[in-house]
């Protein structure tokens, strides 16, 4: 295991829109910049992929504000634990670094909600934005037959992508009801380039069936996905599939932001005008301070990062831009907020914890994340909760526990580098 | 098709186009990529490197999460059992 050294003006965790924004305005502004990404290429989720597609253009001259500014791109990196205040350790699929920072802008993005129903951990159920990663990633889909499920603007947009790539969608299924959908396409008025992306949806799916007060009960097969049971307007219907795309809208990935000590405010980051979170030098932008998609995400990134810079008064001029961008994430809560209805989706025997294989049985004979986690290991895997912490904390209403360092699993060798550095 | 990868999944060869990572391979392959500690199959679930489902010994390594890995000329993919 090797390691290495590097120091930054600015450091920014996380490649998607928010942190992409956040590197080029800064080092446009004469910054030395990283950007630290846990994928392989910068984009995040949203521009994951080939750039014929025409979401992931948009990213192309982000790219060329990068490159042209000289950012520093540490892809395939995770950060795991801040040893002293400027300092945070990456891990590396061969190496740990040791990057310094003046200022920090955490654009830790999101990922999906999911919730447990019996068979939801079956080979071929993914998340919804979980197969389009896969799809994305070489994954042929071609003639496969594939529900999209959950709630979100994101399933129109999995089953759009799908379609182009060969799937056969028997069915969309959103959990919101019709009259929430009604609600929210009429304030799109307000939005032209959101209405503009429903629009496009629709004409690329004019033969989809879409149900809303729709969710799946359960996913059946022998070893392997084979079908779906899906609760239809009170009605129960099996359809048969290849893949299940299952994903309850986005819940915010705060474990960074909460092991440096910055505040929250409710299950977000709490940041000021200028993105600033309440530890000193460390900014937070995107999806982390509310679900508000790509151009809520690009606004907040170059907010934080002109304001690391010390440039408010540039910054100050993009603050209408996001209060339109907040206002839609204030839509999009309201809208795919989850109904009281899926808390009764697991099944006594159905696992919640993939990681350590805990039934929901097992987890309510407690009566908090502490002691459930003593107890059963719940949330103690690999992925440390992110899975089933979100889904707990909807099911039973327990409150996250601290986050404590790693982060993420990390090699033993990487862990060694804690103790030699404090 | 001349640029295609070849790489071995639990022993067996298999081709894919450059750009794919290993989970996508084995779902292809119709293979799991884990046991879980109760010895259920599972394979991916969130695609982009939280979950940890889709860990598989890659190249003699275990615990290796497959979504955020290409597939090479040569790797040896196995199930993580």
């Amino acid at each position: 295991m090797t390691s290495s050294n590097q120091a930054f003006n600015v450091l920014v965790i996380g490649g998607g829109p928010a942190g992409m924004a956040a590197a080029a305005r800064a080092a446009e502004s004469g910054a030395q910049v990283g950007i630290v990404n846990d994928n392989l290429a910068l984009g995040g989720q949203i521009w994951r992929g080939g750039e014929h597609d025409e979401h992931v253009a948009e990213a192309i001259p982000w790219r060329e504000r990068l490159q042209r500014a000289g950012v520093s791109m540490l892809c395939g990196m995770r950060v795991f634990h801040q040893p002293q205040a400027g300092v945070l350790l990456a891990e590396g699929n061969e190496e740990v670094s040791e990057l310094r920072y003046q200022r920090l802008i955490l654009a830790t993005g999101a990922r999906e909600r999911f919730l447990p129903f019996p068979g939801w951990t079956l080979p071929n159920v993914m998340g919804a934005g979980g197969l389009q990663a896969m799809v994305k990633s070489g994954l042929l889909v071609r003639g496969k037959r594939v529900v999209v499920a959950g709630s979100g603007p994101l399933l129109m947009a999995v089953a759009a992508y799908l379609r182009e790539q060969g799937a056969e969608i028997p069915l969309v299924c959103e959990q919101a009801s019709w009259g929430r959908l009604a609600a929210f396409a009429a304030t799109l008025s307000g939005f032209p380039a959101k209405i503009r992306q429903a629009l496009t949806l629709r004409k690329k799916l004019p033969e989809v069936r879409f149900a809303a007060n729709s969710w799946p009960v359960a996913a059946l097969g022998d070893g392997k996905l084979e079908s779906v049971t899906i609760s239809r307007g009170g009605r129960l219907e099996t359809v048969a599939c290849d893949y299940l795309a299952c994903g309850f809208h986005l819940v915010p990935n705060v474990e960074l932001p909460l092991l440096l000590g910055c505040a929250m405010d409710g299950e977000f980051v709490q940041v000021d005008d200028f993105q600033r979170t309440t530890m000193p030098g460390v900014f937070c932008a995107g999806e982390p301070t509310g679900i508000g998609g790509v151009e809520s995400a690009l606004v907040e990134g170059q907010i934080s990062g002109l304001a690391a810079c010390g440039k408010e008064p540039e910054a100050r001029e993009l603050f209408g831009q996001r209060r339109k961008a907040r206002r839609f994430a204030r839509l999009l809560e309201k809208t795919f907020r989850l109904r009281p209805e899926l808390r009764s989706l697991p099944q006594l025997e159905t696992l919640v914890c993939r990681c350590e294989d805990v039934t929901y049985t097992r987890l309510r004979q407690h009566t908090s994340w502490r002691s459930a986690k003593l107890h059963t290991r719940c949330g103690m895997g690999p992925c440390q909760g992110r899975v089933c912490g979100p889904a707990v904390q909807f099911l039973l209403n327990w409150k996250p526990e601290s986050v404590r360092p790693p982060v993420f699993p990390v090699r033993v060798e990487s862990l060694a580098g804690i103790a030699e550095t404090g | 098709m001349a640029d295609e990868i070849t790489l071995t999944v639990n022993g067996a060869p298999i081709s894919v186009r450059p750009g794919t990572t290993v989970a996508a391979a084995m779902v292809m392959a119709g293979l799991i990529c884990r046991k879980s500690t109760i010895g259920e199959p599972r394979g991916p679930l969130c695609g982009m490197g939280i979950c940890f489902e889709c860990r598989a010994v890659v190249n003699g390594k275990a615990h290796c999460r497959s979504c955020q890995i290409l597939c090479e000329p040569g790797m040896d993919v196995r199930t993580d059992d």
